[in-house]
């Protein structure tokens, strides 16, 4: 059996992670344990919420450290993603720095949230040929970099979901999107 | 291209789905997560379940229905009815919703929009709003549609965009249960006066009614409930037709 950890550190929509896991037949383990964390053979980092207060979260934790060694697959999910970056403009607030860009907020012009499902386009890796639509909610976007591995456009194209050595990100919720959001999970537990 | 959302709404009275017209003659619908499994499979967007149930004591089954339903939908839902403290959406966030509906309570006390969007994040707050056309213009009422108050809609709406409401769900009573189609005047000045999403919500009676909406008005999603759990509209066929219309909607793997 797969030794699946999802970090808890108390910004997150754990129950929905968890449930989409076990909806797969894997029963994930919640943890905010370094030493857990650490000895799992994949690690899920979801968050909903605040940057800034998530952020805060971890460093009480102590968990910056710990997800930034990490050495085996991790995915980021949504706000989960968006910590693994350089910075946020939610609170401005430096992130974990796995990922070499900047979190900024949508154009005042676009409602905002961005909420809903939306195109996967140009996937790679973990997200290679898969152009459906998946769950999108949030207010803040990661702009394309060398280490995007999927985009999506909303007013401009920006990043669905990154990789980078063993780190993953998705900006759409795979828990909650659908059929393609399970086949996305299947496939981050074959790394 | 960000798609159109369907969703469907579905009622909750002592943790069983219920329909009938206008709140009269309920009838036991079955098991919601039954329906929701369903509707997911089918080609839902979005669910939103509304608890209709009188009681205190009968609403304590929510939290466990909201955890169930949680554990086996795999697309987004929201939950409502009744919801007036952090501590109420805290308990349904922590069980599995994705996002709280609230309605009388944040217009008795509007800064319940804040806390909740402070404390959970704005993307989660959905301000349902119930209005009519009254002489004195578009009125926000309370308690299921029972009292008015003083409240313009789309003053009441701004305000929550402020307190940071992440989401606006209107439901016209004057078209609610007409089947005659959507307040399409009304939503398309709330829509853009507003940044953030709006749902459609009363009057859906047949697809026709869809394809208007969205070909008049920007909004970002329609909801309905009869329509769809008396199989009056079957959620592929309305996909299809809105599809024909090219009216972007999500296509079902």
């Amino acid at each position: 059996m797969k030794n699946i950890v999802i970090i808890d550190y108390g910004a997150g929509n754990v129950k929905s992670v968890n449930f989409a896991f076990q909806r797969l037949g894997f029963e994930p383990v919640l943890s905010h344990d370094p030493v857990v964390i650490k000895n799992a053979d994949y690690v899920v980092f979801p968050g909903v919420g605040h940057a800034k207060s998530a952020m805060e979260q971890l460093k009480t934790k102590n968990l910056v450290k710990v997800i930034q060694e990490l050495r085996q697959p991790v995915l980021g999910v949504c706000l989960g993603m968006q910590l693994m970056c350089r910075f946020s403009e939610e609170g401005n607030v430096d992130g974990l720095g796995i990922f070499d860009v900047d979190v900024v907020r949508f154009d005042d012009q676009l409602k905002v949230p961005h909420m809903g499902w939306n195109d996967l386009q140009n996937g790679d890796s973990l997200m290679n040929d898969i152009s459906d639509q998946a769950y999108f909610v949030h207010s803040y976007y990661v702009p394309l970099t060398n280490e995007t591995m999927a985009t999506c456009h909303y007013g401009i194209s920006f990043s669905a979901a990154l990789a980078k050595d063993n780190f993953y990100g998705c900006q759409f919720h795979p828990e909650k999107s659908g059929e393609i959001g399970e086949r996305i999970l299947k496939r981050f537990l074959e790394l | 291209m960000l798609r159109k959302r369907i969703i469907p709404c579905l009622d909750i009275k002592d943790g069983r789905t219920v329909k009938g017209v206008n709140f009269v003659d309920l009838k036991d619908a079955g098991d919601p997560i039954e329906l929701a499994k369903k509707y997911s499979r089918i080609g839902a967007d979005e669910l939103v379940f509304l608890d209709i149930t009188a009681t205190h004591e009968k609403r304590k089954t929510l939290v466990p229905l909201v955890e169930k339903i949680a554990r086996e939908v795999n697309i987004p839902f929201t939950v409502g009815g009744g919801v007036s403290s952090i501590e109420d959406a805290g308990a349904l966030l922590n069980a599995g919703a994705d996002k709280i509906a609230v309605n009388s309570a944040a217009v008795k006390r509007p800064e319940l929009i804040r806390e909740l969007a402070d404390k959970f994040g704005n993307q989660c707050v959905v301000l349902a709003i119930d209005a009519k056309l009254t002489e004195k213009g578009w009125k926000v009422f309370l308690v299921g549609g029972r009292k008015q108050t003083e409240l313009g809609l789309f003053e009441w709406a701004e305000e929550a965009q402020k307190l940071g409401a992440g989401e606006i769900l209107f439901t016209s009573m004057n078209h609610d249960g007409t089947k005659a189609g959507f307040a399409i005047e009304a939503l398309k000045t709330l829509d853009e006066s507003l940044t953030i999403p709006v749902i459609a919500s009363g009057g859906a009676g047949e697809v026709q009614h869809f394809e208007d909406l969205f070909l008049q008005t920007k909004v970002s999603a329609a909801l309905a409930a009869s329509v769809f759990h008396f199989q009056t509209i079957e959620i592929p066929e309305l996909k299809y037709n809105l599809a024909q219309k090219n009216i972007p909607v999500r296509t079902i793997v």
